[in-house]
């Protein structure tokens, strides 16, 4: 298991690698610094001079890849490439191009991220499977089929209806919570139970309509039918054989973006004010912070590589059959 | 000639997509066991009425998408000059809609401004709602107003309803002496809804959709139906236009990086190997990084290429459609991996079997076999990923184009829309026409695709056998 793990973590690497050079490609090949700094400093003030000075400032005056004037080893470390995707390996993330530092955000930001992201995968997950149990439990009925077309209603709309909408009757016409803002500790209680609402209502269609074909799938095999004969009620099926064994594909549809949470969501955080990493990351897209968008990919290439290594462990632990070697 | 052709880069591989289907259509009409699993999708009342709904808004797109530029009416006869704006055949049938601008917001159905302006009446001025330039100006009185409303409502839903019958009244002939049946026996089976196609569900549906059409052209030649926006364009004519963008998107996205994701999945699991290694290398590696924040990189970069070579994009419009479709390449280059893995299985599968070790033993170069053997086979996997994939990318759109790093600004789309109309609710009253209208069209289109692509895909998915 051990060795696995461990394997599992180097084969992680040439495609952090992969991921790396990647984003290098995209933001320092194909679009120069010369770019980057004409953007930031807008058409007025493009002068040879200003460019140079920006690039001065944020550290991109260094070639490339090979600084052929530098000497030994300060060839290969001297350059943007070392100094600006290499340093990502150790989390040095380095300052966003508005001057403060990456890594420091990040660490501020992940709390509130994962006040929202945390209770939405939870509920959200715990919405899904009693909703697609019940409509299992009530299969080949009239209610079955209305929960299916309810769920494709629901996955027909757009993300950004349910947020709109949210805010607009929960929180402006009948002022029940507000409409967006963030505060830590208990008092912070209210700013979360709108956006988690939100997301909730908003994963649910998908959610239950893919749990559902999987559950569905168990309930036609042989050990449900011998359930049955043994005499157990159908909630005792369900709960005991149908669920237990349909988990298997859930987690790993569950467990892969456990890890990303962290990063929060883009377009929740953004509509509900929470100073997270979801809305760093949009304000960094807007603002066209390159710097800040960088670490971001690198940082969720990250943790996707390790929800994926988690998949595997939780994999070996819900089905015995599954060993790792 | 009055007008220049304009051929925009999106034009042209919709169109292309459009001969690419209809010589797939052609071609499965004449194979029996290709044919064998759209028969049963034609069966589903649901799927079909998907279908129609789909084919309304593929017209609209398509006629959207014939381009050209007016010819100024001051320039000389040996060197003629075109207006700058890039037309389509849809804005000439609609020329109305998109001319008929107010001064700001209105309201649905409205023949009033939404805010109050000085205005002269007996000599003095006074503070009121003045009345709109264009909605509601045949009216004398604004009493008139309900009245008129559902006059032409009326109206117009009559003439669907007519124009429907007179279409039935076709269908029935036409069916009833294909199939050598009296009209009275056709009619009976056809209201049984015994007949071998959901013709009950298809006609009601026409009906419908030919009535509500009606109305609203009866509705949209006096008034603005949906309202107008903050610079007092036609919400409906806005919406309409979001129709051809979402299209695009929808299935260009899919279309330019098919090719990918079937060479390389189908040649991952064919060969395996240091092959597979590769490839499989390659797509993890591209599926690690979040896709919002690939998007938002790739779309950045294309920004600042198009600042930085105006001179190669002769019109506003050329340069929104080359963001268009780099952002349907960028979409397609996060999302062909899901196909790219699933095919790479499938093949892994179907190399080991008897027919395919068959024609190695035979000699038969790869290539045949992949083509003859491994590629048909695999193909409803394809055609599934298109259509379960649209649905999810209109929807993409709208986030993508909140975000900033959708469409081009000055593009219609219903991102933009919502995008633009982010602060409306909160004015005092809401403004919630231009977002109501947003998220009802891309309701429609979405719900649609889904029911559709639900029936391509219970046909088509072995594993399903047949069973929902």
């Amino acid at each position: 298991m051990f060795a696995y793990i461990l394997r599992r973590l180097l084969y992680a690497i040439p495609i952090l690698i992969g991921v790396n050079l990647l984003t290098f490609a995209l933001f320092f090949v194909v679009n120069t610094p010369d770019d980057m700094a004409r953007l930031q400093l807008g058409v007025k003030h493009v002068t040879p001079e200003a460019i140079e000075r920006w690039k001065t400032e944020h550290g991109y005056d260094k070639p490339l890849l090979l600084n052929v004037e530098a000497t030994g080893s300060a060839q290969f470390t001297d350059t943007i490439f070392f100094q600006h995707s290499a340093a990502m390996f150790v989390f040095e993330f380095g300052k966003s191009d508005d001057g403060r530092d990456i890594g420091n955000e990040i660490r501020t930001r992940m709390g509130p991220s994962l006040a929202i992201a945390l209770p939405v995968f939870a509920i959200g997950l715990l919405a899904n499977i009693t909703f697609a149990l019940l409509m299992v439990f009530f299969r080949a009925t009239y209610l079955d089929l209305w929960g299916v077309v309810l769920c494709v209603v629901l996955m027909s709309i757009s993300s950004l209806f349910y947020i709109i909408a949210g805010q607009y009757f929960i929180a402006k016409l009948w002022n029940l919570l507000p409409i967006s803002g963030f505060a830590g500790g208990i008092d912070g209680l209210r700013f979360v139970l709108l956006p988690v609402l939100v997301s909730v209502m908003a994963g649910i269609g998908s959610g239950a309509r893919w749990y559902r074909t999987i559950f569905l799938e168990e309930i036609g095999k042989d050990y449900v039918r011998t359930a049955r004969a043994k005499g157990l009620s159908e909630i005792r099926v369900l709960f005991r054989h149908v669920l237990k064994n349909g988990m298997i594909p859930i987690l790993t549809g569950a467990v892969v973006v456990l890890p990303l949470l962290f990063m929060g969501s883009l377009i929740t955080e953004s509509f509900f004010g929470i100073p997270g990493l979801g809305s760093y990351t949009i304000d960094a897209i807007q603002a066209q912070d390159f710097a800040v968008v960088r670490a971001m990919v690198f940082l969720g290439s990250f943790l996707y590589i390790v929800g994926l290594i988690l998949t595997d462990i939780s994999y070996s632990w819900a089905d015995p059959r599954v060993r790792l070697q | 000639m009055s007008f220049m052709p304009v051929i925009l880069w999106t034009d042209a591989l919709i169109f292309a997509l459009l001969a690419g289907v209809l010589a797939l259509i052609w071609f499965i009409r004449r194979h029996d066991h290709l044919r064998a699993p759209w028969v049963v999708v034609a069966q589903r009342p649901m799927a079909m009425g998907a279908a129609l709904v789909l084919g309304a808004f593929a017209v609209t797109g398509l006629l959207d998408s014939l381009h050209y530029r007016e010819r100024l009416p001051d320039s000389q006869a040996g060197k003629p000059q075109y207006s700058v704006e890039v037309m389509s055949v849809f804005d000439a049938l609609v020329s109305g809609l998109r001319t008929r601008q107010e001064k700001t917001y209105s309201g649905p159905l409205a023949i009033q401004l939404y805010a109050m302006e000085f205005v002269e009446r007996n000599g003095v001025a006074v503070r009121d709602y003045p009345r709109l330039q264009y909605g509601g100006a045949h009216l004398q009185h604004a009493e008139e107003r309900r009245a008129d409303i559902a006059r032409r409502t009326l109206a117009g839903a009559a003439q669907g309803a007519l124009a429907s019958l007179l279409l039935f009244a076709g269908l029935v002939a036409w069916q009833a002496r294909r199939l050598k049946l009296p009209v009275g026996t056709w009619l009976a089976r056809w209201r049984q809804g015994s007949l071998n196609w959901p013709a009950r569900t298809l006609v009601g549906m026409m009906a419908l959709m030919l009535m509500l059409g009606g109305a609203m052209a009866q509705l949209a030649s006096g008034y603005h139906v949906l309202g107008t926006d903050k610079v007092g364009q036609d919400v409906l004519y806005i919406s309409l236009k979001s129709i051809r963008t979402g299209l695009v998107i929808g299935t260009l996205t899919t279309l330019v990086t098919l090719p990918l994701a079937i060479g390389l999945g189908i040649v991952a699991g064919y060969f395996r190997g240091w092959v597979d290694d590769v490839i499989q290398y390659i797509y993890t590696v591209l599926n690690s990084i979040p896709g919002v924040l690939l998007i938002a990189a790739a779309v950045l970069i294309v920004q600042v290429y198009i600042e930085s070579n105006p001179e190669r994009f002769d019109t506003a419009a050329a340069r929104a459609d080359i963001r268009l479709l780099a952002l349907c390449l960028i979409m397609g280059m996060t999302s062909w991996t899901g196909l790219a893995r699933l095919l790479r299985g499938e093949s892994l599968k179907l190399r080991t079997l008897d027919y395919v070790e068959a024609a190695r033993a035979f000699g038969v170069s790869n290539a045949r076999i992949i083509s003859r053997h491994i590629f048909p086979n695999v193909f409803h996997l394809v055609l599934i990923a298109v259509v379960m994939d649209f649905s999810g990318l209109v929807l993409a759109e709208a986030v993508l184009s909140y975000v900033g790093v959708g469409v081009d600004p000055s593009m219609y789309s219903w991102g933009n829309m919502i995008n633009g109309a982010r602060l409306e609710l909160a004015r005092e009253p809401a403004v919630w026409w231009q977002l109501g209208a947003a998220f009802a069209f891309m309701f429609a289109l979405v719900l649609a695709a889904n029911l559709f692509a639900d029936g391509v895909r219970d046909a088509f998915d072995p594993r399903l056998g047949g069973r929902r």
